[in-house]
């Protein structure tokens, strides 16, 4: 329970926060439709829009079909495999692609899957003529299957490990072959999230930008997130890009709509906790196949990383990050994370005192409701409209005032904190509510309120997810090159930015060792913002 | 003696339901508070810890009208079933708290807290963390810090539910004790009737949202007329 001075306060607050929002969002959208609107109509669907949104769904749909169908084999057999020695590893592993810069995975996956990497140099040895092309819809789905393959069987696993242990005891004794027990069992776990799990997977893939603009980009292989990027920065050519713009809005609010209606993917949290005794996986051809399939997909994800750090040693790191070049990209890059972190921590927490002042309302009426609703979408609405979408409308408007590069760091800073919103969002809200539910009656019992409660009681049960959720933010927003790929420039160039044009210009050993610092700045940020967990879990 | 608390036509509703509470429970006793669950038992707790503001009537204690006091301008402490102790806070804090919440604390303050923590029989445990206490010792040290608050009523929402029956019945004990000692007036939701009998010198039976019966003790525990009172006490 609040006073009523702090109800008013966190109401204010989250008006505002949410007034911010959709000023921010709903100019960059206003923008781009009050553009050039006479020549639009014709421009929506011609031959080369439809080509793209063709593209971009069917690369999509086949990312989504083969990530959900290679997973689904891995989770099962890391489900019937309860405890092996290195399995906690593996499934940390499994964690590894969604905190990792696309861009340094895309760069592991050239240096294993290129031209010049293993599997091609062995393909030729073995006498193949044409070896696989990391470039092109091969490549985009070999990326976003190393990126979302891990994902899906995380939530896979974790759909089959909330399955109650007597399930595997009962399906033993009933004497149930292996594939009753996935017709019986497993399946039905499987097909209760496979909705939300293919869901969120199809929408990472529609709005995948980076791995399409490094390995594919051509007219063939271009989505419509890269297409709007180049009609921009290349030719500029607003009308397209609004265009294309506007069909991205349009696809990407189709594909929420449908996603709200399917369950949600659950929680990917590993729930080791309770042990599981699988008799079914104690047959020889049961093991040879899980070990297959665990030994197989670790090979796929590890090889590409340990890629990362082989090729990034071969570079001469020491120079590398005395240069100066470096330096500054690494300045820049902080400069627009940190804040932007901050700031998306500070929203959030505006947001969830917004929501909880409305839930403190005994009666909060219909528009109060509503309001809530409206704060707790916000988070999920960003994701409509995708970075290049603002960054264009933005770019549209700054242009009347200026040179852009100049408000460029600050309008990056802001896409970024947008961007982190639902995942910072996804960490605070729980922490946040599960603390109130802890402590708010008894603080308010005892009188404790405002600074007080905020320094005795808030801070330091919160400092924990706060600093969890910013390290989150922090990587997110210091390996992105979608928000900067519109602005990045001489005078803007952030760590990726630098990474993407020393690739560009074909000087791929800096290029590696770059992504190996920058993938080393963003593990140790990880690190450090989960570092407290274990320790108070034990506390 | 120490004043009634009064309940004036209270009304209140919650959702789809109507609570409507009249009555006086009685000052400088222990008044336990029984019924169904969803029947209202923690709603009128919450009416008179001041979580719940009434739509209409009064909340009187002590001749005061604070029906819509902030919980914490009340002059009652309060006792939940678990969470009583921030867990992030080491014991000492948690009852320190109780004194003044900006924890701004003179010697003599110290002593308070210590000397409380005495008589709850958790001697030395100032510097324990919430973690490293069982059920019971939490429970001790939030009957610490209702001490040193020195309100004139105590609030009590299942508070051994939680617990094992045998450390139930000791910690019963102690609850006597510190009532008879401070002779305040403690009003307590319980859902056992031999808890009923242990501590009770009224009983209070809610029922579908207000109160269908008032009566001392051992009066109340052998009504046969309410079928719902029977299937409480037999059940």
């Amino acid at each position: 329970m609040l006073t009523g001075s702090e109800q008013r306060w966190r109401f204010a607050w989250g008006i505002a926060v949410l007034t911010g929002i959709f000023l921010f969002v709903g100019a960059a959208v206003a923008a781009l439709l009050s553009w050039d609107t006479g020549a639009l109509p014709s421009r929506f669907f011609t031959a080369y829009t439809w080509r793209i949104l063709q593209f971009t769904l069917l690369q999509a749909l086949l990312s989504t079909f083969l990530s959900v169908v290679l997973a689904a084999p891995v989770a099962m057999a890391l489900a019937r495999r309860p405890a092996f020695p290195g399995r906690i590893w593996i499934i940390r592993l499994m964690a590894v692609p969604m905190g990792l810069p696309v861009l340094i995975g895309a760069l592991g996956l050239i240096g294993i899957w290129g031209r010049q990497g293993m599997v091609n140099s062995a393909l030729v040895k073995l006498g193949m003529e044409q070896p696989v092309s990391i470039y092109g819809l091969s490549g985009i789905l070999l990326a976003h299957v190393f990126f979302n393959l891990p994902l899906a069987a995380r939530l896979l696993l974790a759909a089959l490990e909330r399955l109650s242990p007597e399930y595997w005891l009962l399906s033993s004794s009933l004497g149930m072959r292996p594939f009753s027990v996935f017709r019986l069992i497993e399946w039905p776990a499987i097909r209760r999230v496979l909705p939300g799990v293919a869901g969120l997977i199809f929408m990472l893939c529609v709005t995948s930008f980076t791995l399409v603009l490094v390995l594919g980009g051509g007219p063939a292989a271009t989505t419509l997130e890269v297409a709007i990027y180049q009609a921009l920065r290349f030719d500029f050519d607003p009308p397209r890009a609004i265009a294309l713009a506007s069909l991205q809005i349009g696809t990407t609010a189709l594909i929420l709509g449908a996603m709200m209606l399917a369950p949600g993917p659950g929680d990917g949290g590993v729930t080791a906790g309770r042990a599981m005794r699988r008799l079914d996986g104690v047959s020889s051809p049961a093991r040879a196949w899980d070990g297959l399939m665990i030994i197989t997909s670790t090979l796929f994800l590890a090889m590409p990383l340990a890629s990362i750090f082989v090729a990034g040693l071969k570079a001469d790191l020491w120079a590398l990050v005395t240069s100066a070049a470096f330096l500054r990209a690494a300045w820049t890059s902080f400069a627009i994370a940190f804040p932007a972190a901050v700031l998306t921590i500070l929203v959030s927490l505006a947001i969830i005192g917004a929501r909880q002042a409305i839930a403190d309302m005994r009666r909060p009426g219909r528009i109060m409701t509503w309001l809530s609703a409206v704060l707790g979408a916000t988070s999920f609405l960003v994701l409509l409209v995708p970075p290049v979408v603002l960054g264009t409308g933005w770019f549209l408007i700054l242009r009347t005032f200026g040179n852009v590069a100049s408000f460029a760091a600050i309008l990056v800073g802001l896409i970024n904190m947008l961007m982190a919103l639902p995942f910072v969002m996804r960490v605070l809200a729980p922490a946040v509510e599960s603390h109130r539910r802890q402590t708010a009656r008894l603080a308010t019992s005892l009188g404790l309120s405002g600074k007080r409660r905020l320094w005795r009681i808030d801070l330091p049960v919160l400092a924990r997810p706060i600093l969890t959720a910013m390290s989150f933010a922090m990587v997110l927003s210091l390996g992105d090159l979608g928000a900067v790929a519109l602005f990045g420039s001489s005078d803007l160039t952030t760590l990726p930015w630098l990474v993407y044009s020393r690739l560009a210009s074909y000087r791929n050993n800096d290029a590696d060792g770059l992504a190996l610092l920058l993938g080393i700045i963003c593990l140790v940020l990880t690190m450090l913002g989960t570092a407290g967990q274990r320790r108070q879990r034990h506390g | 003696m120490a004043d009634n608390i009064l309940l004036d036509k209270v009304g209140l509703r919650l959702g789809g339901q109507h609570f409507r509470f009249d009555g006086s429970l009685p000052g400088g006793a222990i008044t336990a508070i029984t019924g169904p669950s969803g029947a209202g038992k923690s709603t009128l707790l919450n009416l008179l810890a001041g979580f719940e503001i009434p739509d209409q009537g009064r909340v009187l204690m002590g001749g005061t009208d604070v029906s819509g006091a902030h919980p914490s301008q009340r002059p009652v402490s309060l006792v939940f079933q678990d969470n009583n102790l921030f867990a992030h806070l080491d014991v000492f804090t948690n009852v320190a708290l109780g004194i003044h919440p900006s924890l701004k604390l003179r010697e003599a303050d110290r002593q308070v807290v210590l000397q409380a923590l005495q008589r709850v029989g958790l001697d030395g445990f100032a510097k324990r963390m919430p973690g490293t206490l069982s059920g019971g010792e939490k429970q001790r040290a939030a009957f610490a810090r209702a001490l040193v608050r020195q309100k004139p009523v105590l609030l009590l929402d299942e508070p051994f539910a939680a617990l094992d029956p045998g450390l139930g019945i000791s910690m019963a004990k102690l609850l006597l004790e510190l009532h008879r000692e401070t002779a305040n007036t403690v009003i307590i939701v319980t859902h056992d009737p031999q808890e009923v009998a242990r501590l009770a010198d009224y009983a209070v039976f809610v029922e579908s949202g207000a109160i269908t019966l008032q009566a001392p003790a051992a009066e109340f525990l052998a009504r046969q007329d309410l079928p719902a009172l029977t299937a409480f006490l037999s059940g």
